[in-house]
């Protein structure tokens, strides 16, 4: 499974979930120059809330796929609920 | 070629029907109905076909007191009769004296050749199946637009994990024409594309409600996606050819939901176990500095003139303000004071988050922090603030 950049071009869930999971790992590994483990922190303390918003603010959304005329593909909000 | 006699139509017509007729005069066939129809007269007249074949069929009112059954579009029906010829039109038809659903035990036959036969191809085998991605964005539903399970599975979507977007391709999932309906909707999601894996659902029945997903043309449409394909198809207990040959079978389709998408909890919980131990990390790290420091110090103070200890002493001072200033403005640690880091690192002694209920899990002596480093049947020691087990992965 590649890892894939989601529509809007960010990055998508699993790469930045990884991505706090390797600055995770530095940190305790313990071996990166303290400026370095800094700007990790730095990182991976934004990594984790961005994914944690992310999450919490989420909202399911449910399109119905259909065709146009042509046979083009087309997509519809549906309800929930 | 020689010049032949030109025949007249009727008299083709008329040895055609002669041979067919006395070639076939007693038959018994099995096929799918649809087109059917009952005359004013009484007549029946319907198409019997298979995956690539089609015959019409005709049964003579006199004989449909007989039946014991209502005959319907998409049934699975075995006919007896003889074939026949009709002049007036040039075609030909089974002439049917009797017709009889197909049992359950023909059913459980027929799934059981096709099963045998796939399997041979390889069809089903375990190196074919795909992985699915732990994180699914985007994700295709085939169901029907009436009934609760599309509902079921949006419910259980929103509680695990409402960062998915569902794109729902609706389709016939029992009766006529719901094995091309399902075999054009895997086409479509296919087509479409930009989704990381599909689920085929549909909510319990009867062994003939399940028939579609026992078809080949579906399992071969299955076979053929080129996304990942997890089939959902009636309860539990329910197998299906689509089952066997789909990327991952749920046992239902709101199991199917679950077993997609990763629970929200456990990754929230996840998030905030990489924070506590990042600042741990920089904690410590602080911690050795200012060891190193302090030893610094005391060692020159020995052997340099007061001007270079001065010297020293001042940029120690300013290296501790440049790290209390990262530490309290960009990082949010509330030390005022290094030894205040000190304290707080206590205070997140690992043993203090044990007695609080959680668990460190280790694999070969390594801490395991999140599901993607496991496998299943890995042998993990999950330690409990009063001491240590042993357990597997049953599943990830």
């Amino acid at each position: 499974m590649a890892t894939k950049k989601n529509t809007a071009g960010n990055a998508s869930f699993e790469e930045s979930l990884r991505r706090l999971e390797e600055i995770v790992n530095q940190l305790e590994q313990g071996d990166v120059p303290l400026e370095d483990s800094l700007r990790l922190y730095e990182e991976g303390i934004e990594l984790s809330k961005v994914c944690a918003r992310r999450l919490s603010q989420a909202e399911l959304t449910l399109n119905k796929l259909g065709k146009d005329l042509e046979g083009k593909f087309t997509l519809t909000d549906e309800e929930l609920e | 070629m020689a010049d032949q006699a030109p025949l007249t139509v009727s008299a083709l017509t008329l040895r055609i029907k002669q041979s067919l007729e006395k070639g076939f005069p007693s038959l018994a066939v099995v096929g799918e109905l649809s087109n059917f129809k009952q005359h004013t007269s009484g007549h029946l007249y319907f198409t019997l076909k298979d995956e690539s074949s089609q015959i019409s069929g005709v049964m003579w009112r006199s004989r449909v007191p007989a039946l014991k059954f209502r005959p319907q579009d998409g049934m699975k029906v075995i006919v007896t009769g003889r074939l026949s010829v009709y002049e007036v039109r040039g075609t030909y038809q089974i002439d049917v004296s009797t017709m009889r659903p197909l049992g359950a035990g023909d059913l459980q036959l027929a799934f059981e050749e096709l099963k045998n036969k796939l399997a041979a191809e390889g069809l089903f085998a375990e190196e074919r199946k795909r992985p699915l991605p732990e994180y699914p964005e985007r994700i295709g539903i085939i169901t029907s637009p009436t009934g609760a399970v599309l509902h079921d599975m949006l419910h259980v979507f929103k509680e695990r994990f409402p960062a998915v977007a569902l794109v729902f391709r609706p389709a016939r999932v029992q009766g006529a024409g719901a094995a091309e309906d399902i075999v054009a909707s895997l086409a479509d999601l296919n087509a479409y594309g930009k989704l990381d894996l599909i689920i085929l659902a549909r909510g319990g029945g009867s062994l003939e409600d399940l028939w579609p997903f026992n078809e080949e043309r579906v399992a071969r449409a299955i076979a053929a996606s080129k996304l990942p394909v997890v089939s959902a198809v009636g309860h539990e207990v329910d197998y299906t050819i689509a089952d066997f040959v789909a990327d991952l079978r749920a046992p239902t389709p709101t199991a199917a939901a679950s077993l997609v998408v990763p629970d929200k909890k456990a990754i929230l919980e996840i998030l905030r176990n990489s924070g506590y131990t990042m600042r741990q990390a920089i904690a410590s790290r602080i911690t050795m500095n200012r060891k190193h420091i302090l030893h610094l110090l005391k060692s020159y103070s020995f052997h340099r003139p007061m001007d270079l200890l001065r010297r020293h002493s001042q940029h120690v001072d300013e290296l501790s303000r440049t790290m209390m200033t990262a530490m309290t403005h960009r990082h949010e640690l509330a030390a005022a004071h290094l030894k205040g880091v000190e304290e707080r690192l206590s205070a997140l002694n690992p043993v203090l988050v044990l007695k609080r209920g959680y668990t460190i899990v280790r694999k070969e002596g390594a801490i395991v922090g999140l599901r993607s480093g496991l496998r299943k049947a890995d042998a993990v020691e999950i330690e409990f603030a009063d001491g240590r087990a042993r357990s597997t992965i049953l599943d990830v």
